[in-house]
């Protein structure tokens, strides 16, 4: 919200700098964004003279000038342009000075004639034809001495109002009454403990009653709570002075004309939006004039905005009607033929009350959005169309544009009483930590331009936000100062903190992943619908089934994860691309599997994924996985071959359970999905699911008496086929040995001539000890006899020779 | 005999000072005291001499035998010195040479902060909380005082699975599960993933991190809520951080309290950084908004509360000095490497 200083101090004193000004409104919670001049980085502009015009000796188009710059100066310039007034006023940059942002301006020279210093042009103030319409914009600005009156030699900036300071206001959603200059000035007089003077405005009228030209029904009073209007004929069209077109200015638009600027600078002085229509538009001519406030319904379908373009209508939509047409879209936009034009005479100003939610619905169906909606969305005060409409009367006759009628049609459903809270002295220093006596409670409130009797304080009709005692605190306290109020930390019973067993699981799991070596990334947890293409998941695997955004940025991340692999492959992509000669990584994140019933919240489980490349092959991998299991204490897992997992290589991917239940999934990427993710290198992935993890937890463990007996050693090199998983061997081993087999090592596998063709040895060193007593030579031998024989009965298995 | 002894002495004491390694220095232990020596024949001879005579030889040749052996010892030490020292420069390493490399994984610098942070809060009572990402709307709006038309509700802003249904924008809506399923006292903290529909930018990114605070028992003030935020501040960002506390507005909270740091680069002068305010906001907080209480079966007579909110990336880039918030989900290592 920019708020003009001179506008400002219409109602109040501002004395502090830009910088303490801003502090101190933000201690009240109207925070300044940030402060700018208009006139920012010009130096050395004065008023000056044209004295004297002629001809430059050598160069044809130019002029030699002399100017009166005040104190008896004058100056020597050299211009080329060509609306030059013998005796005229305009901004003259002294040598040495500077327009806004630009370089230093000093002395030049135009084939041995001299030039001093610079002549401006509007645009080289930053100002346009709008601003000053008696001027142009391609030739020096000459002043109107009548209407700006200035002297030679004055500082040009203050002289065209450039001197100001605008405020940029943050203005939070619960005050929609700070989007005015009022609002902010009752704020500020309130900050700097100055009594706020507001201008009641006096209308003379005389023009006739408004009654007899117009009549206005509301057919909607819930979507329009109040319509006010009232009428000026005899409209002088032209532009407006320069005060108003500085303000108008100021607050960031342009100024049109005289009746549109009186429109925009009452929404600017109240927030209340105005629409003036010609009077035309609500009547043919010489008939009764009509507004019709009402629903589009089924009879309106279509309606031509003020910007040419063709809205299609909603039948809830609200419409300004004449007696047949709609002639304009409730506060958001007139119609093509509503607003003022040259020959307009005659004028109805609307100042009503919308709902600002219905209208905000209407407004993003049409994919419209206008100041005035901004406002009303915002919930504007109900109570403030009269007076609004009769600013903008009263303006017509200030400015003598416009003759005004006597009355104003209002048709008010409002139902308006004023809202009172009861004053808890002692709950409002209760909620603040405070000690504040209730007098200067009562002081702060009446700052505020709450008027409080006995108990009961009542609010302004603009103080909608006011409901209960809270606010009364916070209303208070702003005006007592948060930095005033004493910190303390609250005594009483302290719960527990702590990190529950879950957290303290992952926070383990984390730091075992660091241990090994491996960075932890966060990832987006939606993505594309084509990923599950990506990662080869067939059409109808269940992992296709996702929670869908109905309203996502972009195809690219409009599904919630069902599988973290691809999260995991663009990242090892994206490290590829850049050139990162090996990757270890992990990420700790949810999936999110939608529920049967639509109307319920999906399952987020999180899981952790595991993703590197030259970084070692499957097994590397397969050890990080299993070293990460003793680090965290869980049942130690079991790999299973799994051919059937689409996205990894069909003789590389295993899954990984724990007591029977699968946990996770780890392999070697299959060679088309790198290819999909732009890898030219082999890449792994495991993912493990942190919950049933963390349930196959083993219970912590107990001591077991150190071995006192010694163990023995024995190497096994046996000869299997080469289909035969390890494990099976592994298997028997441990089921005749039992608890004796202390240690179970496989340190080779061989394949090679010496074996017959399909034959691969897998050569083991098993560590045996008996707890009770020392084994001997002829108990280990028959053990591994028997366990020889089993091998061979079972998988063929035969000792090397 | 004495005189005998007298010049064996000299010659053995210079033949074992003059011997040149270990080998010669074993070689003359067996010359010197071997059962050849001079000095044992010496000794052979004593029978002749008389019983006087023979005590006063043997003492003599006794001392001798142990100074020689004495000798011997010492210089078998100093070459052993010797041997060492020459094996010991022989050894020499390069010792700038770089250690064997043990790969080091590093924590994401986003969840390094919440880490700290984390640690901060159960160490003042806190415990966490953790909730649903994909949200009802009852939780994540209607019940912490955000109506149906309200416009941060705006599809504009909002991801919606359902009409029902939608991507949690704030980390808020675990207050309202919190307060429904338990009692006061209540300390929580609730850190995790919030989303809203912003194009990604330097400063933007559909996905990003809060950490949600919520303190609700009996006679929780305003000054509670300060001295408990200037303490985490200090923990934060050092000990001689400036706070401002200034009113504002948020939905759920009355009142509603914004809190501004004093700029660490300018210190206050207005800088780029601090957009020449001298000030940059850090959290959003409030006393929670009695309505907010009471849906929640809290009866806000009797209890208050207070609650805060803070963006994780923006602090975390403040902190490491990251200029780009696309940086934190990118992932590569050459940025994840940085941060320890």
């Amino acid at each position: 919200m920019l708020i003009s200083k001179k506008w400002l101090s219409d109602y109040v004193k501002i004395e502090l700098s830009p910088r303490n000004f801003s502090d101190r409104m933000a201690s009240v919670g109207f925070e300044v964004d940030g402060y700018t001049s208009p006139g920012e980085g010009c130096e050395g502009v004065v008023i000056g003279r044209l004295v004297k015009i002629d001809r430059h000796p050598t160069i044809e188009k130019y002029f030699v000038c002399t100017l009166d710059v005040g104190d008896g100066r004058l100056l020597q310039q050299v211009t080329a342009a060509k609306n030059l007034v013998e005796g005229g006023l305009c901004p003259v940059v002294l040598p040495g000075g500077r327009l806004s942002g630009g370089p230093e301006i000093g002395d030049a020279e135009f084939d041995g004639v001299r030039s001093q210093g610079m002549m401006c042009s509007l645009p080289e103030l930053g100002l346009s034809k709008a601003d000053h319409p008696h001027a142009i914009e391609e030739g020096i600005f000459f002043l109107n001495e009548q209407e700006t009156p200035c002297e030679v030699g004055q500082d040009a900036l203050a002289v065209l109002g450039l001197d100001d300071l605008i405020y940029d206001f943050s203005i939070t959603a619960n005050r929609p009454d700070g989007h005015s200059v009022m609002g902010v000035a009752r704020e500020v007089c309130a900050a700097l403990d100055q009594p706020y003077r507001p201008h009641l405005p006096q209308v003379k009228g005389g023009g006739g009653r408004v009654e007899e030209l117009l009549s206005v029904r509301v057919e909607a009073p819930e979507l329009c709570p109040r319509y006010t209007a009232r009428a000026v004929k005899n409209v002088k069209i032209g532009p407006s002075p320069k005060w108003l077109r500085d303000r108008v200015r100021a607050a960031g638009m342009r100024p049109i004309n005289n009746l549109v600027d009186i429109t925009n600078y009452v929404m600017m002085e109240y927030g209340q939006p105005m629409h003036a229509f010609d009077l035309r538009e609500l009547a043919d001519s010489g008939e009764h004039a009509q507004i019709v406030v009402r629903q589009a319904g089924e009879q309106d379908q279509t309606f031509v905005t003020l910007d040419r373009q063709e809205r299609t209508l909603s039948p809830e939509m609200l419409m300004i009607c004449n007696a047949r047409e709609p002639v304009g879209l409730a506060g958001i936009m007139g119609g093509l033929q509503s607003g003022i034009r040259e020959d307009t005479t005659t004028i109805v100003f609307e100042s009503a009350n919308f709902n600002g939610p219905a209208l905000r619905r209407s407004g993003r169906k049409l994919g419209l959005r206008t100041d005035a909606l901004a406002r009303y969305e915002k919930g504007l005060d109900a109570q403030m169309t009269a007076e609004a409409v009769d600013r903008a009367c009263e303006l017509c006759e200030l400015l003598g544009c416009a003759e005004v009628l006597d009355g104003r049609i209002d048709i008010d459903h409002t139902d308006y009483r004023v809202h009172s809270i009861q004053l808890d002295c002692d709950r409002i220093n209760k909620i603040c930590g405070t000690d504040i006596p209730r007098a200067q409670m009562v002081s702060y409130l009446e700052r505020l331009q709450f008027c409080v009797e006995d108990d009961l304080v009542y609010c302004p009709s603009y103080r909608a936000d006011m409901e209960g005692i809270a606010d009364l605190a916070e209303e208070v306290v702003r005006l007592y100062g948060l930095d005033n109020v004493p910190s303390a930390l609250h005594r009483g019973v302290t719960p527990q903190g702590r990190y529950s067993p879950e957290q303290r699981f992952e926070r383990s799991l984390v730091q075992a992943m660091l241990g090994f070596g491996f960075f932890e990334s966060v990832t987006y947890t939606f993505y594309s619908p084509r990923a599950f293409d990506q990662i080869r998941l067939p059409e109808d695997d269940l992992r296709r089934r996702a929670v869908v955004i109905r309203n996502p940025l972009g195809e690219d991340t409009s599904i919630m994860r069902t599988t973290p692999l691809p999260s995991m492959l663009q990242v090892l992509s994206a490290n590829h691309n850049y050139r990162n000669e090996q990757a270890r990584l992990f990420e700790l994140a949810k999936i999110f599997l939608p529920a049967d019933n639509e109307e319920d919240l999906p399952e987020e489980r999180p899981q952790l994924t595991l993703g590197t490349y030259g970084a070692g092959d499957f097994y590397a991998l397969k050890g990080v996985v299993e070293a990460l299991c003793k680090a965290l204490h869980l049942t130690p897992p079991t790999f299973h071959r799994e051919a059937g997992q689409p996205t990894f290589h069909p003789g590389r991917c295993a899954s990984i359970r724990m007591a029977g239940q699968e946990v996770g999934v780890i392999g070697e990427v299959h060679p088309a999905v790198l290819q999909n993710y732009g890898l030219d290198r082999p890449a792994l992935l495991a993912t493990l699911d942190i919950g049933k993890l963390f349930e196959n937890r083993l219970p912590a463990p107990r001591y077991t008496p150190l071995p006192r007996y010694p163990a023995t050693t024995r190497d096994l090199a046996l000869v299997c086929d080469e289909d035969l998983p390890a494990a099976e061997a592994e298997a028997v081993l441990r089921e005749v040995c039992g608890e004796l087999l202390e240690q179970l090592e496989l340190f080779d596998v061989y394949r090679g001539d010496s074996l017959p063709q399909g034959k691969k040895s897998l050569a083991y060193a098993l560590t045996l000890r008996d707890r009770e007593t020392t084994l001997n030579d002829a108990r280990v031998s028959a053990l591994i006899d028997e366990a020889l024989a089993l091998l061979q009965q079972r998988h063929g298995i035969t000792l090397r020779s | 005999m004495k005189n005998q002894l007298e010049q064996l002495r000299q010659k053995a004491l210079q033949a074992v000072e003059t011997t040149g390694d270990l080998a010669a220095l074993e070689q003359a232990r067996v010359d010197l005291l071997g059962k050849k020596s001079a000095l044992s024949a010496i000794m052979k001879q004593m029978g002749a001499l008389s019983a006087e005579e023979r005590r006063e030889v043997g003492r003599l040749a006794n001392q001798l035998h142990a100074d020689i052996e004495h000798s011997l010892d010492e210089k078998k030490a100093a070459f052993s010195a010797a041997a060492l020292e020459q094996r010991l420069s022989q050894e020499r390493i390069d010792v700038t040479a770089p250690g064997s490399p043990i790969p080091l994984g590093r924590r994401h610098p986003l969840y390094l902060v919440l880490d700290e942070i984390k640690e901060i809060f159960v160490g003042m009572g806190y415990e966490i909380a953790d909730g649903p990402e994909v949200e009802y709307d009852k939780y994540n709006f209607e019940m912490l005082n955000i109506p149906r038309d309200h416009p941060a509700r705006d599809t504009q802003d909002t991801f919606y699975i359902t009409e029902n249904i939608l991507l949690r924008t704030q980390t808020s809506p675990m207050q309202v599960r919190t307060m429904l399923k338990q009692k006061p006292p209540i300390r929580i903290i609730v850190p995790g993933r919030v989303y809203r529909s912003d194009d990604v930018d330097a400063t933007h990114s559909p996905i990003f991190h809060q950490i949600e605070g919520l303190v609700v028992d009996e006679g929780i003030t305003l000054g509670d809520l300060k001295a408990t935020l200037e303490v985490i501040a200090q923990r934060l960002y050092g000990e001689d951080v400036v706070l401002r506390f200034r009113p504002s507005h948020f939905p759920f909270t009355e009142p509603s309290v914004e809190v501004d740091m004093r700029c660490f680069s300018c210190h206050g002068e207005g800088c780029p950084l601090c957009k020449q305010a001298g000030w940059i906001e850090i959290l959003g907080s409030g006393m929670v908004h009695p309505r907010v209480l009471a849906g929640c079966g809290i009866d806000p007579d009797i209890y208050s509360g207070w609650a805060f909110g803070i963006g994780l990336e923006r602090m975390v880039m403040r902190m490491y000095e990251i200029d780009d918030l696309r940086l934190l989900y990118e992932n590569d290592l050459r940025f994840l490497r940085q941060f320890n």
